[in-house]
C-alpha cells in the first residue's frame, strides 16, 4: 500500500469508517463546501472608505485621496519628494501609461527586481474592516512588485473599497470562478517583533506602504 | 529533532537561573497578554466566532479523510503535486528527492514546526544542500544553532544583546546595539539568499479543501517570497491543517492573528493554489505539497483528538504561568508550553515525555485562551491518568500512593493518624505557624515556608458540625 492509502485508511479506522464514505454523505459535505456560507460575523457598522483610510494609517502605513487616475503621478511625485525618496521604480503595466515623465518620476512597467527601490501596484480589491490589498498574481500583476520594493505604493479605488475578506473572496469567486495562482491580503509595510519583541517596520518587504485612494 | 524532554527539570532548573532569559520572557507577558486582551475587545461576539471555529475544526477533524481527498483533487487539477508521507523521516527523503531532481543547491525556508519535528535542515544540509532559514527568529537561532522556543516567536529565550553579539561575529561586520539597524542588516544579509535560491520551503497554517490552496500567514513577507521567488516550491503540512472552505479560514484569521500576536490582522495572507500560471512572470515552475502523518491519525484515534483542532498561535504557552517562566526549550521538543506538554507525548510517546504534563498547575488560563476551546487541562490530566495507569510514575510516588491508599480505607485508622499528623504539624509550626524544613520535602520548603496546620482536621469539623445538625 502506498503512504497516501496508509495514511487515509489509518484516518478512517480513527474515525471509525471502514470504507470511504458513501455518495450520500460525500454530497451532503460538498454541498458544505459549494454554499460558502460565513463563520459568524463581528459588528461592522462603519463607512468602508472612512475605515479603510483609518485601519491603514494604524497599520503604518500612509494615505493620500486623489480624484482621477491621471492625478496619481503628481501625488506620488509629491510624496516621493516629501519623504525624501528616490524617483525611479517599476509599476504594473496597466500603470505604465500614466504620465509619470511629467510628474518628474522615471517608472518602468514591469515586474520589480531585487535591487528596485520604489514599486506602483493597483489593487484587486481592498478590505475595510482591516485596512488590507487584496492582490493577485498574473501576467500583469507581477506579486513581486508590492514585494521586493523598499517602498510600495498602491493605487486603491474607492469604489473598490468592500467590508470584508469574505467579500473579497465573493467577488474574486463572481469576477473571475477560480483563484489565481497567488491571492495576497497585505496590510501595511512588513513587520517583525523576533527581536526582545520589540516592533520595526521592514524586515523582507517593504519598509513603507503608501496608499493612493482614486475617488473618481 | 531529538527528543530531550525527559531532562525537563533540569532544564526549568537552569532556566529560572539564567537572568537573560527571565529579562527576555518578561517582554511576553507584556506584549503578548496584553496585546491579546486588548485586540480581542474589537470583536463584539468573540466567543461566537470562538464557538464556532472550534465546531468548524471539529467538522473537520471528523471528514479528515474526505477532505485530503477533496484538497489532492482540487490542488492536482490545478497542477500541484501532492506527496504524502507517514512519518518525518519520510518528510525529509521526500523533500530531499525533489530537491535532487531539480538540481537544488540553495533553498530558503519560511518557518516550518513540522520541519523541526522532522529535522529537515539537519537532514537536508547533511545531503550537502544549502539551507537557510528567513523568518528572523528563526534565522536568529539557525545562526545561534539553538532550537525555537516558543513557536511564532522562535527567538523569545534571547536578549537584544545576545544578538547583538551573535550578528557581530557571523556577519563579520561593525556590532550594532539599535534593533532596527540589526534588523535592517539581518535584511540585507538574508536578500541575496531569497533572490538566488533555487528552492523554497514553507509550512501552512491551513490547506483549503474546496480550492486545493495552501495558506500562510506572516508579518515579514518571508513567506511571500519563500512561495514567489524560487523555481520550485514545496509545503509541507500536518494532515489536521484542513479546513473546508476559504470561508472559514476568513473567519478564523480573525481568531488566529490576534489570539498569537495581538494584531487584526498579520501583514501577509498568502493563499497559494497551484504553481505559476500561462503569461505570469514570477511564481514557482513546481509546487509541491507534501501532507503528513508523523504521528497525527494516531492522535485522531485517541481521546486526544481534541488537541488536533490546534491552529498554533501561541496563545496557550504566552498565558502559562509554567512557560512564562521558563521558557520552551525545558519542554525538550518542538511545542512547549501547555499543547507542547500534550502533542509531544502524543506524537513521542508518554514514557518520553513523563514530566511534561505534570508542569503544569491546571490553572485553566490555557483553555481559557484557546481560540478553538482545546480542553488543555483535561488533556494533561488524562495523560497523568495514562501515567498511572501503565506505571509510568516513579517508583517513590508509586509506593506512597499505595501506602496512602492503605490507610484511606481504613477510615477509623486514617481518621487517628492525621489527626496526629494535625496537632505534630500545628505544633512544628510554632508560634509563628511556619514550617520552615520539611522531612523528605526539602525541595519544597527550600525558598518558602509550609503553613502549620491550624485547629482540627476536615473530618473532625465534619463530624462535630453533623452532631450540631443532629
Amino acid at each position: 500500500m502506498s503512504a497516501r492509502d496508509n495514511i487515509l485508511s489509518k484516518i478512517r479506522g480513527a474515525l471509525g469508517r471502514s470504507r470511504p464514505m458513501t455518495d450520500v454523505e460525500a454530497a451532503a459535505l460538498s454541498a458544505k463546501l459549494r454554499d460558502h456560507r460565513r463563520g459568524p460575523q463581528p459588528a461592522m457598522n462603519w463607512e468602508p472608505v472612512s475605515r479603510f483610510r483609518e485601519r491603514c494609517l494604524s497599520l503604518s502605513s500612509t494615505v493620500d485621496e486623489v480624484a482621477t487616475l491621471a492625478q496619481v503621478p503628481a501625488a506620488v511625485a509629491r510624496y516621493l519628494a516629501g519623504s525624501g525618496l528616490e524617483r525611479t521604480g517599476v509599476c504594473w503595466p496597466e500603470y505604465g501609461s500614466l504620465n509619470w515623465a511629467q510628474a518628474g518620476l522615471s517608472i518602468e512597467a514591469r515586474p520589480a527586481r531585487g535591487d528596485d527601490k520604489i514599486g506602483i501596484t493597483g489593487t484587486y480589491c481592498a478590505i475595510a474592516e482591516t485596512g488590507t490589498l487584496m492582490l493577485l498574481s498574473g501576467p500583469d500583476t507581477h506579486p513581486v512588485t508590492s514585494l521586493l520594493p523598499d517602498t510600495h505604493i498602491a493605487i486603491v479605488p474607492t469604489a473598490r473599497i468592500l467590508v470584508s475578506m469574505e467579500d473579497g473572496l465573493d467577488l474574486l469567486r463572481r469576477e473571475r470562478g477560480e483563484l489565481p495562482r497567488q491571492v495576497a491580503f497585505v496590510s501595511g509595510p512588513s513587520r517583525t517583533a523576533d527581536i526582545e519583541m520589540t516592533l520595526v517596520l521592514g524586515i523582507h518587504g517593504p519598509y513603507r506602504v503608501h496608499i493612493v485612494l482614486v475617488t473618481g | 529533532m531529538q527528543v530531550q524532554s525527559e531532562k525537563f527539570k533540569a532544564g526549568a532548573a537552569k532556566s529560572l537561573n539564567n537572568p537573560h532569559l527571565l529579562k527576555a520572557m518578561a517582554n511576553l507577558r507584556h506584549r503578548m497578554v496584553t496585546g491579546r486582551a486588548k485586540s480581542i475587545l474589537e470583536l463584539d461576539n468573540f466567543e461566537e466566532i470562538r464557538e464556532a471555529a472550534r465546531a468548524t475544526r471539529d467538522l473537520s477533524l471528523a471528514n479528515l479523510d474526505y477532505l485530503l481527498e477533496e484538497f489532492e483533487r482540487n490542488a492536482t487539477a490545478r497542477g500541484t503535486k501532492v506527496h504524502w508521507a507517514e512519518t518525518g523521516k519520510d518528510v525529509n527523503q521526500l523533500v530531499l528527492d525533489i530537491a535532487r531532481s531539480n538540481n537544488v543547491r540553495k533553498i530558503i525556508k519560511s518557518k516550518s514546526m513540522l520541519g523541526e519535528e522532522s529535522g529537515l535542515n539537519h537532514f537536508l544540509q547533511g545531503a550537502g544542500i544549502e539551507v537557510r532559514e528567513t523568518d528572523l527568529g528563526e534565522y536568529i537561532i539557525q545562526e545561534a544553532g539553538e532550537t525555537p522556543s516558543h513557536i511564532i516567536a522562535p527567538a523569545i529565550h534571547r536578549t537584544k544583546d545576545e544578538v547583538s553579539d551573535l550578528f557581530h561575529e557571523k556577519h563579520k561586520l561593525p556590532r550594532k546595539t539599535d534593533i532596527a539597524e540589526m534588523t535592517r542588516e539581518a535584511r540585507m544579509i538574508l536578500r541575496p539568499y531569497f533572490l538566488s535560491a533555487d528552492m523554497g520551503i514553507s509550512g501552512a497554517n491551513f490547506l483549503v479543501a474546496e480550492t486545493g490552496t495552501t495558506m500562510i500567514v506572516t508579518n515579514e513577507g518571508n513567506g511571500r517570497m519563500t512561495t514567489t521567488l524560487p523555481r520550485v516550491h514545496v509545503a509541507i503540512v500536518g494532515i489536521e491543517k484542513v479546513l473546508p472552505t476559504l470561508e472559514d479560514v476568513a473567519f478564523i484569521l480573525r481568531l488566529l492573528t490576534r489570539s498569537a500576536t495581538g494584531q487584526s490582522i498579520s501583514n501577509y495572507l498568502t493563499f497559494t493554489t497551484g504553481p505559476k500560471q500561462t503569461g505570469d512572470q514570477d511564481g514557482p515552475d513546481e509546487f509541491h505539497v507534501i501532507i503528513v502523518d508523523a504521528g497525527r491519525s494516531k492522535v485522531l484515534d485517541s481521546d486526544l483528538r481534541e488537541a488536533l483542532r490546534c491552529i498554533r498561535c501561541g496563545a496557550c504557552m504566552n498565558h502559562c504561568p509554567v512557560y512564562q517562566n521558563i521558557g520552551g526549550h525545558p519542554y525538550g521538543w518542538v511545542y512547549p508550553g501547555p499543547i507542547g506538554s500534550v502533542l509531544t507525548p502524543a506524537f513521542v510517546g508518554i514514557e518520553n515525555a513523563i514530566d511534561l504534563p505534570n508542569a503544569a498547575t491546571l490553572c485553566n488560563q490555557c483553555g481559557v485562551v484557546c481560540p478553538v476551546k482545546i480542553p488543555l487541562p483535561d488533556l494533561m490530566r488524562k495523560l497523568r491518568e495514562k501515567q498511572v495507569e501503565r506505571g509510568l510514575r516513579p517508583r517513590p510516588e508509586r509506593l506512597g500512593l499505595k501506602v496512602w491508599a492503605w490507610f484511606a480505607v481504613r477510615p477509623a485508622l486514617y481518621g487517628g493518624i492525621t489527626r496526629i499528623a494535625a496537632r505534630l504539624g500545628h505544633w512544628a509550626g510554632g508560634r509563628a505557624g511556619l514550617i520552615h524544613s520539611l522531612l523528605g520535602g526539602a525541595g519544597w520548603t527550600r525558598d518558602r515556608d509550609l503553613p502549620a496546620p491550624q485547629g482540627r482536621t476536615f473530618r473532625e469539623l465534619y463530624a462535630a458540625r453533623a452532631k450540631r445538625r443532629a
